[in-house]
C-alpha cells in the first residue's frame, strides 16, 4: 500500500512539475493574452468532468469494503485487548498464528496514542488510535511468521518514541 | 492641508506597523527554521538533543511556524484589502500586539517551564506530563495561544465589519449573488472575495480553538472537569485545520494582486473562480475529519465526508489557482524579478502538496501512512514550498524601488538552491513515509538515520538560500523602503 502511496504521487507530481516546466519554458515568449486564455480555459471544465467521474470511481473502490470493517464474533480467532499508557503497551496476548484473525480492543488509561503494528521489516502494516474512554477496534490477519512490533504513533509525552511492545507471529 | 498631513501620518503610522510585521515576520521564521533543522539532525544522531528538549524543540516549531504563519497572512490580506475597504490601523496593531504577548508565553512556557505538548495540545496531554512541566507551564501555553486567538479573531471581525459596511453582505463580498446570478463584475476584487472566505472560516475555527483552549484550561486547575477526549480532538483538529489552511488562502492573495505586475495581465473575476471559492469556503469546514480517519468510534458519515472533500478540495487549488497562474505566464513576456519567481514558486508549492495530501486522505493509505512522516511532507510542500515562497515575493515587492534589482547570483542562484533544496528536503518526508518512519519521534532506529542526515542536508541548504534572502530583506526593511 505505501507503494502504492508513493508512486502514485510521484506520476502526478512529475506530470504536474512537467506541466509547469513546460509552460516555464514559454514564459518569456509573447503572445495574446485574450487568446492564451481562450485556448487554455476551454479544456477546464472537461478536466473538472473527468476529475469529478475519477474521484467517484476512488471513493467507490478505496471504501469498500469499508477499511473499518468489523467481522461478526465467529469469524475472529482470537481477541487480544491492547491498553496504552505513558509509555508502554499493555497486552492481554503477545502472540498469535499465520492465518488466523485478530481482533485487538485498542484503549488508553491516559492521554491519546497510536496502536501501530510494524512487520518483522519495520514496514506499518496497519494501525489504530488508542483513546482514554474510547474502544477503537481494529481486525488483522497476519500473513507472515515473525517478531511484529507495535509502536505509538500519536505523540504523548517525553518516551513517546520508547513506547514500544513486540508480538509474535508463528508459522501455521 | 490639514487633512493632507493627517493621510500622510496615517499611512507612515500603516507603513510602520507593517514593517514590524515583517521584521517578526522574517525574525521567527529564521529561528523556526533553525529548530526545523536542528529536529532533523537529531533524528540523523548528527547533534545531541535529549528527549525533553527535542519534545521541546518540537513543540516550538510547530507552534512557532503555524503562529507566523498566520501572521504573515494577516499582514498580505491587510495590505492589499486596505485597497477596498477601510480597516482600522489600531486593529491591526492589536493583533500584533496581542500575538507577541502571546509569543512571549508560549516561549515561557517552552523553554522556561518545559512545555512539550505539541502545537496540537491534544487533551489530556497538556495535563499529564509524567512531571516533565507542571500545571503553570500548560495554562501559560494555552493562555498564549489563546491570547494569539483574541488578536486574529479582533482582526478577523474588524475586517467583516469593513466589508459589510462596503459591500452589504458577506456573502455579497464573497461573490455569490455574481455566482448565481450569472452576471460577473470582472472588476470585483479577487482579494475581496479571498479575505470574505478567510474571515468567515477563521472566525468560525479561532472560537472553535478558543472553546478547548478554556475547557483546557479549566481541565488544568480543576481536573474533576473532563472533557469528551473524542469531542476534544474534533474541536481541535476543526480549529488546527481551519487555522493552518487559512494563512495559505491570506498569502495566496499576493500572487492575485501581485503576478499581473509581472506578467501585465489582470487577474479578472470569473464564475468559477467565485465558484472555487464559494465550494473552498464549505469544503475547508468539513473537511478536518480527515485527519480522524484512525478513529473508528466517529461517525462513519464524517470518516467517508473526510476522505471524499479531501479529494474535491484540491480540485479549485489546481483548476483555478493553478490554472490561472499558468495562464498568467504562458507566452506573457514575464518580468522575472524574485517577486514574480516566488509567487510562481508557491503557487507551485501548494498545487504539488494537493497531491500527496489526497493520496494521504484515501482511509486504505492512511492506514499504514497517518502519523509517518508522509504527513509532514505533505504540509511542508504547503508550508515550505507554498506558503513561505508567496510570504517572500510579497515582501519582496513591496520593500523594493524601482531603480532596486537584486543581485543576479541571488536572484538566480539563491532562488534554485532554495527550490531545489526545500524540494528535495520535502521529497525525504515522503520517501521516509514510503519506509514508514514514524512523524514526532526524538530518537532513531539504526536503519532510519541515514534518511534523516539527508534530510539535514538538504534543510541546512535551505536554512543558506533563505538568509541570504532575508539578510536582504531586513537590510531593506531598516532602510524604510517600503511602497505605500
Amino acid at each position: 500500500m505505501q507503494s502504492t502511496a508513493w508512486y502514485t504521487s510521484l506520476v502526478l507530481i512529475l506530470l504536474l512539475s512537467a506541466i509547469f516546466i513546460f509552460v516555464l519554458r514559454r514564459s518569456r515568449d509573447s503572445g495574446d493574452a485574450a487568446e492564451v486564455a481562450r485556448r487554455a480555459y476551454a479544456p477546464r471544465s472537461k478536466l473538472f468532468a473527468l476529475a469529478l467521474a475519477a474521484g467517484v470511481i476512488i471513493t467507490v473502490v478505496t471504501l469498500l469494503p469499508w477499511p473499518h470493517q468489523l467481522q461478526a464474533g465467529a469469524g475472529i480467532d482470537r481477541v487480544v485487548e491492547a491498553t496504552a499508557r505513558q509509555w508502554s503497551w499493555s497486552l492481554s496476548e503477545d502472540r498469535a498464528q499465520v492465518g488466523e484473525r485478530i481482533e485487538f480492543k485498542v484503549s488508553s488509561e491516559d492521554v491519546n496514542h497510536g496502536f501501530a503494528l510494524y512487520d518483522p521489516d519495520m514496514q506499518l502494516v496497519t494501525q489504530i488510535q488508542a483513546m482514554p474512554g474510547y474502544i477503537n477496534r481494529l481486525q488483522h490477519t497476519f500473513e507472515k511468521p515473525g517478531e511484529y512490533r507495535i509502536l505509538c504513533l500519536e505523540y504523548c509525552g517525553l518516551a513517546h518514541h520508547a513506547m514500544t511492545a513486540s508480538f509474535t507471529v508463528s508459522p501455521n | 492641508m490639514s487633512s493632507s498631513v493627517t493621510a500622510t501620518a496615517t499611512q507612515s503610522r500603516e507603513r510602520l506597523y507593517l514593517q514590524i510585521y515583517m521584521g517578526i515576520t522574517l525574525a521567527v521564521l529564521l529561528l523556526m527554521l533553525l529548530a526545523g533543522v536542528a529536529l532533523r539532525a537529531a533524528q540523523g544522531t548528527l547533534i545531541n538533543l535529549p528527549p525533553d528538549l527535542f519534545y521541546q524543540a518540537m513543540s516550538l516549531h510547530g507552534t512557532g511556524m503555524v503562529g507566523i504563519a498566520g501572521l504573515a497572512g494577516v499582514s498580505i490580506m491587510w495590505y492589499f484589502l486596505r485597497r477596498y475597504v477601510a480597516l482600522t490601523p489600531g486593529i491591526f496593531l492589536a493583533n500584533l500586539l496581542l500575538f507577541t504577548l502571546g509569543v512571549v508565553m508560549i516561549l515561557g512556557a517552552i523553554l522556561l517551564g518545559g512545555f512539550a505538548g505539541g502545537w496540537t495540545f491534544l487533551y489530556p496531554l497538556p495535563a499529564s506530563s509524567m512531571g516533565q512541566w507542571n500545571t503553570h507551564a500548560a495554562a501559560a501555553f494555552i493562555g498564549g495561544l489563546l491570547i494569539i486567538g483574541v488578536g486574529f479573531l479582533l482582526f478577523y471581525l474588524d475586517a467583516g465589519r469593513a466589508l459589510l459596511a462596503r459591500y452589504g453582505s458577506l456573502g455579497r463580498a464573497l461573490g455569490l449573488d455574481q455566482l448565481f446570478s450569472g452576471k460577473v463584475d470582472a472588476d470585483h476584487p479577487p482579494t475581496v472575495v479571498a479575505s470574505t472566505m478567510v474571515l468567515i472560516i477563521n472566525i468560525l475555527g479561532t472560537l472553535a480553538g478558543a472553546v478547548i483552549l478554556v475547557m483546557s484550561l479549566i481541565n488544568l486547575y480543576l481536573p474533576a472537569v473532563t472533557i469528551d477526549p473524542l469531542w476534544a480532538k474534533n474541536l481541535i483538529y476543526f480549529f488546527g485545520h481551519v487555522f493552518i489552511n487559512a494563512t495559505i488562502y491570506m498569502a495566496v492573495i499576493a500572487v492575485y494582486e501581485l503576478l499581473p505586475h509581472y506578467t501585465g495581465r489582470p487577474w479578472k473575476l470569473t464564475r468559477p473562480f467565485l465558484a472555487a471559492w464559494a465550494a473552498s469556503t464549505l469544503m475547508v469546514m468539513i473537511v478536518y475529519p480527515h485527519h480522524l480517519l484512525m478513529d473508528m468510534v466517529m461517525p462513519a458519515w464524517m470518516l467517508i465526508m473526510g476522505q471524499i472533500i479531501s479529494y474535491l478540495s484540491g480540485l479549485p487549488v489546481l483548476l483555478v489557482t493553478a490554472w490561472g497562474t499558468l495562464v498568467q505566464i504562458y507566452r506573457a513576456n514575464v518580468n522575472w524579478e524574485a517577486p514574480a519567481r516566488f509567487l510562481v514558486l508557491g503557487v507551485f508549492g501548494w498545487s504539488i502538496g494537493v497531491i500527496p495530501a489526497i493520496v494521504d486522505g484515501t482511509m486504505t493509505i492512511n492506514k499504514v501512512m497517518h502519523n509517518t512522516l508522509w504527513v509532514p511532507g505533505h504540509f511542508h510542500f504547503y508550508l515550505l514550498l507554498g506558503l513561505l515562497p508567496m510570504v517572500l515575493g510579497f515582501m519582496l515587492h513591496v520593500t523594493r524601488l524601482p531603480d532596486s534589482r537584486i543581485h543576479p547570483l541571488l536572484e538566480r542562484g539563491g532562488f534554485w538552491l532554495f527550490s531545489g533544496s526545500a524540494a528535495a528536503f520535502v521529497v525525504m518526508f515522503l520517501y521516509s513515509g514510503l519506509h514508514s518512519i514514524p512523524r514526532r519521534f526524538a530518537e532513531y532506529l539504526p536503519a532510519w538515520v541515514a534518511q534523516a542526515q539527508l534530510s539535514t542536508l538538504f534543510g541546512t541548504l535551505v536554512l543558506l538560500s533563505l538568509a541570504a534572502f532575508f539578510i536582504l530583506l531586513l537590510r531593506r526593511l531598516a532602510q524604510v523602503r517600503m511602497q505605500a
